[in-house]
C-alpha cells in the first residue's frame, strides 16, 4: 500500500478540501443524472420496439366522409372495397372502425359472466370482415376466420353486437387466465354486461390504438361493415407499392363519388412515429443532456487536475529530482482522482436510487433495476480517470531540472 | 473605480482564455437547459384567462356506476350526460352558463371549384362567448333565444371566415355545414388559448374550434360524438335519442359564479338536483358533485405533462453541476493568483475592493453566460419543435418574462457560485504570498 502513497496524496487533499469535495459532487450528481437517464431512455425504447401485429411497412389508411343529400353508406363502402381491392398491387383492404397506433377507437367491457358488479376486461374493438384478417396480417391461431355469411352491416347509433367474434391470445388469457388459451374456442363471454359472445377463433397478436394503454393486446374483433357517413379504409400494399398507391387511391375514391371527402391519408408508418414521437423526443432530449453533461464534468476535471497541476510544478520537479519515475507522477494523479471518483460515485449510487425513488412517486416511472448502479459508478470512474489522464502526463513530463530554478 | 475593475476583469479573463471559455460554457448550458425546460412548464401551466379564471368553474357530477368509482381515488367523471347537461342549462341557477360538446362536419364553400373540407365544431349555449370572453372580429354570438329556438347559427374562426369568404366581413351570409344552411351571426378573431381550458379531455393543447353552433344541434341533426365518451352502462333502446339520454358522458359543463356565496348556492343546486335525480332511480352513488375553477381543473387534468417535468428537474440538476464546475474553476483561478492579490493586498487594496473586484469578473462570466443560454434556449426550443412536431409550437415561445428570467438566473447562479472562491480570495493573507516569492 505504501508504494502507491495513498497516505501523502489524502494529507495533500485535506490541504484542498473544497476542490475534492466539488469534484466529488459533481461526479456524483453527473451519475445521478446520467444513469437515471439511461434508465428512462431504455424503458422508451423498450415501449418503442413492441410491435402493432399489423404490416406496417407496407399499409396505410384514409377517411371517407359522406355529406350529400343522396349520400348512402352502404354501396358507397361496397363500389369503395371493390375498387381498392382490383387495384393492382394491394394485398387486400377493409373498413374497419379504428386502427393500431393512430390512438382513436372503442374500447368495450367484456366479462366471462353475464351481469353486473362481474369481473370484466376491457378491449378495444376493431369492426372488421372476412378480409380483416388478411388485410391486418395477423394470423388465425386457433379456431376459425370469420366467413362472408358472418358478416353484418351496422346501422348508425346501433348498440348490439354481433354474436361472434374473434380475440386475442393476450385477451383469451386475460379472460380465462385457468384455461389453456387453444381452448377458450366456443366459449362464451358477455359484452355490455348480458349480451353473449361466442369466441370464433383466437389470433395471435395485434394492439390497440392507444399505444400508452395498460392493456395494449386487449383486441377483439367483430365481423360487420358500419354504414357511418364516415368510414375508414385500411389498405395493405405489395412490398414497394405503398408510396405508389396511396396517391393512386386516394384519387380514385375522391372521383368516384362526389358526395363525399376523402381526407387524412396516412401511411402506419408515419402514424407510428407520431405516437411514439413524446418518447422518441424524450429519448433524444435526455441522451443530449448526459452527453454534454458528462463532457462539461470532464472538462471540469480536466481543468482543474491541469490547475492543480501547474500549482505544484516545483514540488513535482522536486520529486522527479529526487528519484520519482514518470509513473510515479502519473499514478499520483490518476489515484488521487480515483480516491475522489470513488467518493463521488458511492453519493452518486445513492442520490440515484433516490432520484428514482422521486420518479416514481411523483411520475408512477418504474423502479431502477440494481445493475444500473454498478454501471454508472463504472462510467464515471473511467470518465474521471480518462479526464485526469492528459493533465497527469504533463506533470509526468515536468524536467526535474525545474525544482532548482525558483519560479 | 467600477471601470477599473471591469478592465482587471477583461484582463484576468483573457489571461486564461480556455477556462474562462471553459466556466462560460458550463454556465450557458446550464442556463440553456433551463430556461428552455422552464419556459415549456411556464407556457403548459399558465393561466389561460387569467382575469377571470377564479370564477369560472368546472361542473362535475358524480354519475358513476353503484359498483365502482369512475376514476381512481373516488374522482367522478370528467364529463357530463347529455340528460345533465340539459337539466342544469334549463335551470339556469348559475350567472353565466354553457353546457358542451366537440363534433365536426362537412363544410360545403358555396364556389364550384372549391373542395368540401372538415372542419371542427363546438356545440355551445349563447353565453360561451361571455364566459370565456371571446375576441370578436364581426358580429357577435347568438341570442338566448336562438338556443332555445333551435336557429341555424353559426359564430365561425377567423382562419374559416378567410377560407370561406376571403377574410370580408361574413355577417349574414350562410355557410352550409353538414349539408344544412346555417347564417353566421359572428366571426372571432385569431383566438390562441394555451391550453385551451374549456376543453381539455382529448389533450390540453388543440386549437379552437372552426365552427360554434347551438347546442340542441346535436340532437337536432343527430350529430356524432367528438372527443371521448364514456359509459358505464350501455343505452336502453335503439336509436340516437336512446344514446342521448343515455348514461354516457360526452359533456362539458362551465359556470361563471362571481363570489363565495354564489358558488356555495351552485353547489346547494347541484346537490339538490342529484338528490332530486336519484328519486328518479339515477346517481346511486353517495353525492360527489365538483365545482373546480379554471386552475383547480388544469391541475386536476395533469395539464402540464410529467415528462416535461421530468426534464425540468433534470435540466435544474443539470445546471446545478455546471454551476459546481464554475464554483471549482474559479477557486483554482482565484488561487492562482493569491500572489496578485497579496500584492494588491500589500500595497493598500482592503478586502472590499478585492471583493468588488473579483464580483466583476464573476459577474461578467454569468452575463456572458446568460446571453449565450438565451441564444441556446431559443436554438432548444425549436429544436423541442421539431422533435415533438407542430402540435407544441404555442409551447415554445420566448417572451420577455422569460428573457428577463434568463438573464436574473444567469447572474444571480453566477454570483452564487462566485460568492465562495472570492471570499477565499480576499482572505488571502499577503505577508505569506510576498514572502514566498
Amino acid at each position: 500500500m505504501s508504494q502507491w502513497e495513498i497516505g501523502p496524496i489524502f494529507r495533500a487533499m485535506m490541504r484542498n478540501k473544497v476542490g475534492a469535495v466539488l469534484i466529488a459532487i459533481q461526479i456524483a450528481m453527473t451519475m445521478t443524472i446520467v444513469v437515471n437517464s439511461i434508465f428512462i431512455i431504455n424503458q422508451r425504447a423498450a415501449l418503442m420496439e413492441r410491435h402493432s401485429g399489423i404490416d406496417e411497412a407496407n399499409s396505410f389508411y384514409l377517411t371517407s366522409t359522406g355529406f350529400g343529400e343522396n349520400f348512402d353508406p352502404k354501396s358507397t363502402t361496397q363500389n369503395d372495397l371493390a375498387l381498392i381491392r382490383s387495384t393492382p398491387g394491394v394485398v387486400d383492404a377493409i373498413q374497419i372502425n379504428a386502427i393500431p397506433t393512430t390512438g382513436s377507437g372503442w374500447s368495450m367491457s367484456f366479462q366471462v359472466e353475464p351481469g353486473e358488479d362481474k369481473q370484466d376486461e376491457g378491449a378495444a374493438i376493431y369492426m372488421v370482415d372476412e378480409h380483416g384478417v388478411n388485410a391486418l396480417d395477423v394470423n388465425v391461431i386457433a379456431g376459425e376466420n370469420f366467413n362472408a355469411n358472418d358478416i353484418r352491416w351496422r346501422p348508425k347509433s346501433s348498440r348490439n353486437w354481433p354474436d361472434i367474434v374473434l380475440i386475442t391470445k393476450a385477451m383469451a388469457q386475460s379472460l380465462f387466465p385457468d384455461t389453456p388459451w387453444q381452448e377458450t374456442v366456443g366459449k362464451t363471454i358477455y359484452i355490455s354486461q348480458t349480451e353473449p359472445m361466442i369466441i370464433k377463433g383466437i389470433v395471435d397478436q395485434i394492439q390497440a390504438p392507444w399505444v400508452g394503454w395498460d392493456d395494449l393486446e386487449h383486441v377483439v374483433m367483430t365481423p360487420e361493415i358500419t354504414q357511418f357517413s364516415s368510414t375508414r379504409y385500411f389498405i395493405r400494399a405489395e412490398p414497394g407499392q405503398r408510396d405508389r398507391l396511396m396517391p393512386l387511391i386516394e384519387e380514385a375514391l375522391a372521383s368516384s363519388n362526389k358526395q363525399r371527402i376523402i381526407r387524412g391519408l396516412h401511411s402506419i408508418e408515419e402514424t407510428r412515429e407520431r405516437s411514439y414521437r413524446g418518447d422518441a423526443a424524450m429519448i433524444k432530449i435526455l441522451s443530449t443532456i448526459m452527453v454534454v453533461l458528462t463532457i462539461v464534468t470532464g472538462l471540469g476535471i480536466v481543468g482543474l487536475a491541469s490547475f492543480s497541476v501547474n500549482r505544484r510544478k516545483k514540488q513535482i520537479g522536486t520529486r522527479r529530482a529526487l528519484g520519482a519515475s514518470q509513473g510515479a507522477i502519473v499514478r499520483y494523479f490518476m489515484l488521487e482522482n480515483f480516491l475522489i471518483s470513488t467518493v463521488g460515485v458511492v453519493i452518486g449510487a445513492a442520490l440515484t436510487v433516490g432520484l428514482n425513488m422521486l420518479l416514481v412517486n411523483l411520475f408512477g416511472l418504474n423502479a431502477i433495476d440494481w445493475y444500473y448502479i454498478p454501471s454508472g459508478m463504472l462510467v464515471l470512474w473511467l470518465v474521471g480517470q480518462i479526464a485526469v489522464l492528459g493533465p497527469a502526463k504533463r506533470a509526468a513530463n515536468i524536467p526535474p531540472a525545474l525544482a532548482t530554478r525558483t519560479v | 473605480m467600477f471601470t477599473y475593475y471591469l478592465r482587471l476583469a477583461f484582463n484576468s479573463i483573457k489571461r486564461n482564455p480556455i477556462l474562462s471559455a471553459l466556466m462560460i460554457t458550463a454556465i450557458a448550458l446550464g442556463i440553456g437547459a433551463s430556461m428552455t425546460t422552464i419556459t415549456v412548464n411556464y407556457l403548459m401551466s399558465s393561466n389561460p384567462i387569467p382575469h377571470k379564471s377564479e370564477q369560472l368553474y368546472y361542473v362535475q357530477l358524480d354519475s358513476w356506476s353503484p359498483y365502482e368509482a369512475a376514476n381512481d381515488q373516488n374522482e367522478p367523471p370528467d364529463q357530463i350526460t347529455w340528460t345533465d347537461a340539459t337539466n342544469l342549462m334549463k335551470a339556469k341557477q348559475a350567472f353565466r352558463q354553457s353546457a358542451m360538446a366537440s363534433t365536426g362536419g362537412v363544410i360545403e364553400p358555396a364556389g364550384q371549384d372549391e373542395k368540401p373540407f372538415m372542419a371542427s365544431i363546438r356545440l355551445a349555449f349563447s353565453d360561451f362567448f361571455h364566459l370565456f370572453d371571446t375576441p370578436f372580429l364581426y358580429g357577435s354570438g347568438w341570442s338566448d333565444s336562438a338556443d332555445s329556438n333551435r336557429e341555424y347559427v353559426v359564430v365561425i374562426s377567423k382562419a374559416t371566415n378567410e377560407r370561406l369568404f376571403g377574410g370580408e366581413n361574413s355577417i349574414g351570409r350562410t355557410v352550409r355545414v353538414v349539408g344544412k344552411n346555417f347564417r353566421v351571426v359572428g366571426v372571432l378573431d385569431e383566438w390562441v388559448l394555451v391550453p385551451r381550458f374549456y376543453d381539455v379531455t382529448t389533450g390540453p393543447f388543440h386549437e379552437t374550434e372552426e365552427v360554434f353552433m347551438p347546442f340542441y344541434m346535436k340532437q337536432e341533426l343527430e350529430l356524432t360524438n367528438g372527443g371521448n365518451t364514456n359509459c358505464w352502462k350501455s343505452p336502453e333502446g335503439e336509436g340516437f335519442m336512446a344514446f342521448l339520454q343515455s348514461e354516457c358522458v360526452n359533456y362539458q359543463m362551465w359556470v361563471e359564479l362571481r363570489n363565495d356565496d354564489e358558488r356555495a348556492q351552485y353547489m346547494d343546486f347541484l346537490n339538490n338536483y342529484v338528490t332530486e335525480q336519484k328519486a328518479l332511480g339515477r346517481f346511486a352513488r353517495p353525492l360527489n358533485n365538483r365545482l373546480s375553477n379554471v386552475m383547480q381543473w388544469m391541475e386536476n387534468q395533469e395539464v402540464v405533462a410529467d415528462d416535461a417535468q421530468i426534464m425540468m428537474w433534470v435540466s435544474f440538476m443539470f445546471l446545478l453541476v455546471c454551476l459546481l464546475n464554475t464554483i471549482g474553476l474559479l477557486l483554482a483561478k482565484f488561487t492562482g493568483k493569491a500572489a496578485e492579490i497579496g500584492l494588491r493586498r500589500a500595497v493598500g487594496a482592503s478586502k472590499t475592493d478585492l471583493f468588488n473586484q473579483h464580483i466583476v469578473e464573476t459577474a461578467i462570466i454569468g452575463v456572458v453566460g446568460g446571453i449565450l443560454g438565451l441564444g441556446l434556449a431559443y436554438l432548444c426550443l425549436e429544436g423541442i419543435k421539431s422533435l415533438y412536431g407542430e402540435f407544441v409550437q404555442n409551447l415554445v415561445g420566448l417572451d420577455l418574462v422569460m428573457v428577463a428570467c434568463a438573464i436574473g438566473l444567469a447572474i444571480v447562479s453566477s454570483i452564487l457560485a462566485g460568492l465562495y472562491p472570492t471570499w477565499r480570495a480576499c482572505n488571502i493573507a499577503p505577508a505569506s504570498q510576498l514572502k514566498s516569492q
